[in-house]
């Protein structure tokens, strides 16, 4: 599996080119990770870990199962408190905000295991995303008056969750109840979902597991084609053909540490990674 | 008193900062033990009123605990908390107590008075052992089939269910068990006891007579404690149903009968229930189709208090309850008492929803 | 009266009513959801029919019992009663549980609290129990606002507990509160500080809620002074009808009752249907998903409590607030799984439901049952069987049936007391059948989609292709080109997502001023 991941690399190396003329370095970037910890009771999930995620780029973060990606995630979009070390986004301490906040600042995130809401219908979900929605204030939500504004609101995002449920091919399902989605529909839906919060930074955690081959290969282009746009992206995966072929940069994470960072090439060829996670699964 | 509260504030300055909540309470605890040995010390509270309340609450303490293992049991094992448990305790005061009543009047009054606990027969131990004991033991086995039936009718089919949905059921249960039974033996309060006073301990005045139906309760549930203790520890079905506790799931894969382990546990918590029931009743004396229901939600709290699940935990969280409720009125007037059991309950779901006990072993 | 939920709504859907209404979405109803507005007058038509169906059915009850028109008119009366205040709780019970998922089993406290402030503050300062002997209109006001703070009190700490624990703990605190009242110890601590007293478990007196209707009726709210104008020609109305003017008072507390469940509707309705409502959905679905959606779902949860705690204490007020008496035997945890099973019958999470669970629950199985007996009594009477006098006991009935003489037990059975454990007894195997069976309830199954305006009808002109699903490329379809394809298509129409984005941040900025 290590060769075909190390073959696809450099096959693909075309594909990644679009990331030269994103990866301005001059300004902050959007997201930096600095010596972040995390311990549960007597294990340590995640130990010191840093890493940057530049503007405009679909960064990778990959490691072998419980090598701390999902509680690193936790910790960045504030589901965890870190109990060291700091999250900056866009300049900006979040260390320890509370998810919501987080979320608001345009950093947002999917899940591992796509948590829709259920009962709620596809356009719900959508619609409940975007921040800030005047109708969210109960009074402006009862009142006569203002709930003309309220609804004048709402006809605007109607327009965008629909132009977002046809942009990812679900509008067709727009009515389910989310709970009836299948494995890779319900991923297609937490990710536009999640772009509906205006982010700048999305946080996906393995949006690929589960999923078959044909919306896997539709979820990626989607993500291409929104990183275009200027989005940036910050990939949990443990599939290394995905990160390799798709990625500008990887983070490699091992038993709660980083191991390596840099371009797909430059990981596959790194002697630790071969040896920690690569070598091993051989 | 403000004194101590801030030398204690001080001393304990990082605890405090990691535990505040938690630290509040120990505050007030220790304020209220320092006040309680001035008042002693001063003879501004009498000595034979704390020793009395103390008494009290430790015997209340006793009843919530045996009342509480069942509910305990199936609310880690059944995963919902049951909200008829308290009126499985009235099926069994009820069911025993007639049982009882059938024994000890034999002969004296009619069938039909005795079987609906209508006739006064001032009942006591040393009077009518033989049917306290059949009693006792078929109030057990009467509240078990009840608890069975329920269970067949009401839960199974409802196994995989969210615990609120069981919940709501068990309300529903709690709703037809506790009319039933005032269907059939109407509304009134009873007196069903005889009193015999014996000194058991002269030690402490005010303590001094306790009566043999007080005393037979004590032994009877601390015997049944340790019963269930060790059939816990000590047996395989115990093993099984402390593993089905921990991890519904885990157990199911690990080829542990579950259906089997639910009705057992069914059987041990609703005999207990029925055998606290029974118990309750001769203690106190009377008898209404309320009596279980009154005690829920002290019940709860002693479970809660203890840990979910842990049954030297209900035994000590009845204890607490009972014992705040008695104590406390040394310095909140009596009608407070209970108010402020339910609060203790409310703290520490709040800041300890674990339980008082929790890190102690489960049993 | 079954106009008002939906004209106080014009301003919000009705500029997209034309382009559904013809669309024959009701072909349909379950993949595109109604138009909020259609379903409501579907909805208000529904709870009217069903209104009016029991009506008929009392008033049947009413002519076998051979009640004369006053007494028919007061059967129905008083099952309106009933009727709408379950209806009020079970909507502000929805609110809670059905929208949010937060388990309140407190709502008799909570009741109690809304009761017991207004009762203070509206006594009369001569009374047995003193109060501050304000308005009418201070004490509710000061009911509805007591309720909510106690609200906020549990809200704070207790939002974050599991479901169970969240149960458990409104229902200590719903008997603290109902302890507090029934103390005497309290009631002089009041007097003491206050100057004001409950009077402990033998209840308190103050101006009911009722003199509304009385003031409405007879100058000066003095049933003994002359009527008013109004009071006049209802009076005159009925008096041609043979209806005595107690009858009509009654009503008229009825019809303040109905505009009690109307606004509660109309408010519940419009919080279902916005994006309030629509986050309230998201925290019981999933709270971590809300939140890491930016939602302050903290601050929802508590708005929505402190909301639902204070319709509670309002519901409160107008039912047992209506006699000028109340004591805390009123506010036993009882009274909250009533409610729970008012809402369990109508579907937990719609609001028609809620309305329908109420009627269902205080009609015919709250007050159903108590009519029994007597019907009983005069099927047997016109078959010629007299039931007699019941049996003092369950055994005297039971021995009977060994000779297959069912009418004593028949009798004990329909015996005024033992028929009201039966009737608990319907409640309890009510309650367990409707979870095991049918946990949705009579119309918690269907769609309501929490937004403001119709979601599946798009305004503009590109609907066509948004409102008909199998138009678009299915999977397959894009291949390598697909990323071509769809920079192309946002450079022509503005379908892409920069263009989306584009759209969003204008709105935001100009947001303020729409049409």
């Amino acid at each position: 599996m290590s060769e075909q991941a190390a073959g696809s690399a450099t096959e693909t190396g075309d594909r990644t080119t679009t990331g030269d003329e994103s990866t301005v370095v001059d300004s902050p970037p959007p997201l930096r990770v600095t010596d972040l910890e995390k311990h549960f009771g007597g294990i340590t999930a995640v130990d010191g870990v840093s890493f940057d995620v530049h503007e405009g780029t679909l960064t990778g973060l990959i490691g072998p199962n419980g090598a701390g990606k999902s509680t690193a995630f936790d910790c960045i979009t504030g589901v965890y408190t870190p109990d060291a070390g700091t999250v900056e986004f866009n300049g900006e301490d979040i260390t320890g905000l509370e998810p919501f906040e987080i979320c608001n600042r345009g950093l947002v995130r999917t899940f591992q295991i796509a948590r829709e809401l259920e009962k709620m219908t596809v356009l719900e979900n959508l619609m409940l995303a975007p921040a800030g929605q005047r109708g969210e204030s109960l009074w402006q939500s009862v009142t006569p008056i203002a709930r003309r504004g309220v609804a004048a609101e709402e006809r605007e995002l109607r327009e965008r969750v629909w132009e977002t449920l046809e942009f990812f091919e679900i509008d067709h399902l727009a009515a389910s109840y989310a709970g009836t989605l299948s494995g890779g529909q319900r991923k297609l839906l937490e990710l536009s979902r999640a772009l509906m919060t205006d982010p700048d930074v999305v946080l996906l955690d393995e949006p690929l597991a589960g999923v078959n081959p044909s919306l896997e290969k539709k979820l990626l282009e989607r993500i291409h084609d929104l990183r275009e746009e200027g989005y940036t992206f910050l990939l949990v995966e443990h599939d290394m053909d995905v990160i390799m072929t798709h990625c500008e940069r990887v983070i490699v994470m091992h038993q709660g540490r980083k191991l390596a960072e840099g371009t797909p090439a430059e990981i596959t060829s790194n002697e630790r990674v071969i040896d920690a996670y690569l070598g091993g699964e051989v | 008193m403000c004194m101590s509260a801030i030398d204690t504030l001080g001393r304990g300055n990082t605890f405090v900062r990691t535990h505040p909540s938690l630290s509040l309470v120990f505050l007030v605890g220790f304020a209220l033990g320092v006040d309680l040995v001035h008042g002693l010390y001063t003879g501004r509270i009498p000595l034979e009123n704390v020793s009395r309340l103390f008494w009290n609450g430790l015997l209340v303490g006793l009843i919530l605990g045996l009342a509480g293992i069942g509910l305990s049991m199936t609310y880690s094992i059944l995963n919902f908390a049951n909200f008829s448990h308290g009126d499985l305790i009235t099926v069994g005061a009820f069911s025993g107590w007639s049982v009882t009543y059938l024994l000890a009047g034999a002969g004296v009054t009619e069938f039909g008075t005795r079987l609906l606990i209508d006739a006064n027969l001032n009942v006591t131990v040393l009077g009518d052992p033989v049917a306290v004991v059949a009693g006792l033991v078929l109030a057990s086995i009467l509240t078990i089939l009840i608890a069975l039936v329920v269970d067949r009718l009401v839960y199974r089919p409802m196994r995989d269910s969210s615990g609120i949905s069981l919940l709501i059921a068990s309300i529903g249960v709690a709703l037809v068990l506790r009319h039933l039974v005032a269907f059939v033996y109407r509304a009134h309060t009873r007196g069903v006891t005889g009193s015999e006073r014996v000194d058991i301990l002269p030690v402490l005045e005010g303590t001094g007579d306790v009566s043999v139906n007080t005393a037979t309760l004590m032994i009877v549930a601390v015997a049944l404690m340790i019963g269930v203790h060790l059939l816990v520890q000590r047996t395989k079905l115990g093993t099984a149903m402390r593993a089905m506790a921990d991890n519904q799931d885990l157990a199911l894969i690990t080829g542990i009968p579950t259906e089997r382990v639910v009705t057992w546990t069914w059987i041990l918590g609703a005999g207990l229930t029925g055998a606290a029931g029974f118990l309750i009743v001769l203690e106190r004396g009377t008898l209404d189709f309320n009596i279980g229901w009154g005690l829920l939600l002290l019940i709860f709290a002693a479970v809660i208090l203890g840990g979910i699940g842990s049954i030297y935990g209900a035994i000590g969280g009845g204890l607490v309850i009972g014992l705040t409720q008695s104590l406390s009125t040394i310095w909140i007037p009596s009608d407070f008492a209970t108010p402020a059991a339910f609060s203790l309950m409310i703290l520490v779901l709040l800041f300890r929803p674990s339980g008082l006990f929790s890190g102690v072993t489960t049993a | 009266m079954s106009s008002p939920p939906t004209s106080d709504d014009d301003g919000g859907s009705r500029p997209d009513s034309d382009a559904s209404s013809g669309s024959g979405s009701d072909s349909d109803p379950e993949s595109r959801s109604l138009l909020p507005e259609t379903r409501w007058q579907r909805d208000v038509i529904l709870i009217f029919a069903m209104l009016f169906g029991i009506y008929a059915l009392f008033a049947l009850i009413g002519v076998a019992l051979d009640f004369d028109t006053n007494g028919i008119l007061n059967v129905l009366r008083e099952i309106t009663l009933f009727a709408a205040v379950y209806a009020m709780l079970v909507l502000a019970l929805n609110l809670h549980w059905g929208y949010t998922g937060l388990f309140n089993i407190g709502v008799a406290g909570f009741m109690a609290v809304g009761v017991y402030t207004m009762a203070i503050l509206t006594a009369s300062p001569d009374a047995t129990a003193p109060g501050f002997g304000l308005p009418l209109w201070v004490g509710i006001v000061g009911g509805m606002v007591m309720s909510a703070l106690v609200g906020l009190v549990a809200a704070l700490p207790a939002l974050r507990l599991r479901a169970d624990y969240l149960a458990i703990v409104t229902l200590g605190l719903s008997e603290i509160i109902r302890l507090t009242f029934q103390s005497m110890q309290f009631s002089n601590a009041l007097e003491d500080t206050l100057g004001v007293a409950t009077n402990g478990g033998s209840g308190m007196n103050f101006p009911g809620t009722r003199g509304v209707v009385q003031y409405a009726f007879y100058r000066g709210g003095d049933r003994t002074s002359e009527p008013t104008v109004l009071g006049d020609a209802l009076f005159g109305l009925a008096e041609s009808f043979d209806v005595l003017p107690l009858v009509v008072l009654g009503w008229g507390y009825n019809v303040v009752l109905g505009i009690g469940v109307i606004a509660f509707y109309v408010l519940l309705v419009r919080i279902a249907n916005s994006p309030f409502g629509r986050v309230l959905k998201a925290i019981r679905e999933d709270e971590l998903v809300a939140d890491s959606l930016g939602k302050n779902t903290n601050l929802f949860k508590i708005k929505v409590f402190m909301l639902g705690c204070a319709l509670m204490g309002l519901a409160g007020i107008l039912w047992q607030g209506q006699t000028g008496y109340t004591s805390p035997h009123e506010f036993r945890p009882e009274l909250t799984f009533y409610v729970f099973i008012a809402l369990i019958i109508g579907g937990a999470g719609s609001n028609t439901g809620s309305v329908i669970g109420g009627l269902v629950f205080g009609t015919l199985l709250f007050q159903g049952p108590l009519y029994v007996p007597r019907l009983l009594q005069e099927g047997l009477a016109v078959a010629g069987v007299e039931l007699g006098t019941p049996p003092n006991t369950f055994y005297d009935a039971v021995l009977p049936l060994g000779s297959l003489d069912l009418l004593p037990m028949l009798a004990y059975a329909t015996a005024s007391t033992n028929v009201s454990y039966l009737r608990f007894v319907l409640l309890g195997v009510v309650l367990i059948l409707v979870v095991q069976r049918r946990p949705e309830g009579l119309l918690g199954h269907r769609v309501e989609t929490a937004a403001a305006v119709d979601l599946s009808n798009r305004s503009r002109s590109t609907a066509t292709d948004g409102g008909n699903p199998e138009s678009t490329s299915p999977v397959d379809e894009h291949d390598q080109e697909s990323t071509g394809g769809h920079s192309a298509r946002t450079a022509d129409d503005g379908h892409g997502l920069s263009a989306v984005r584009d759209d969003r941040d204008s709105s935001a900025t100009n947001g303020g001023h729409d049409e």
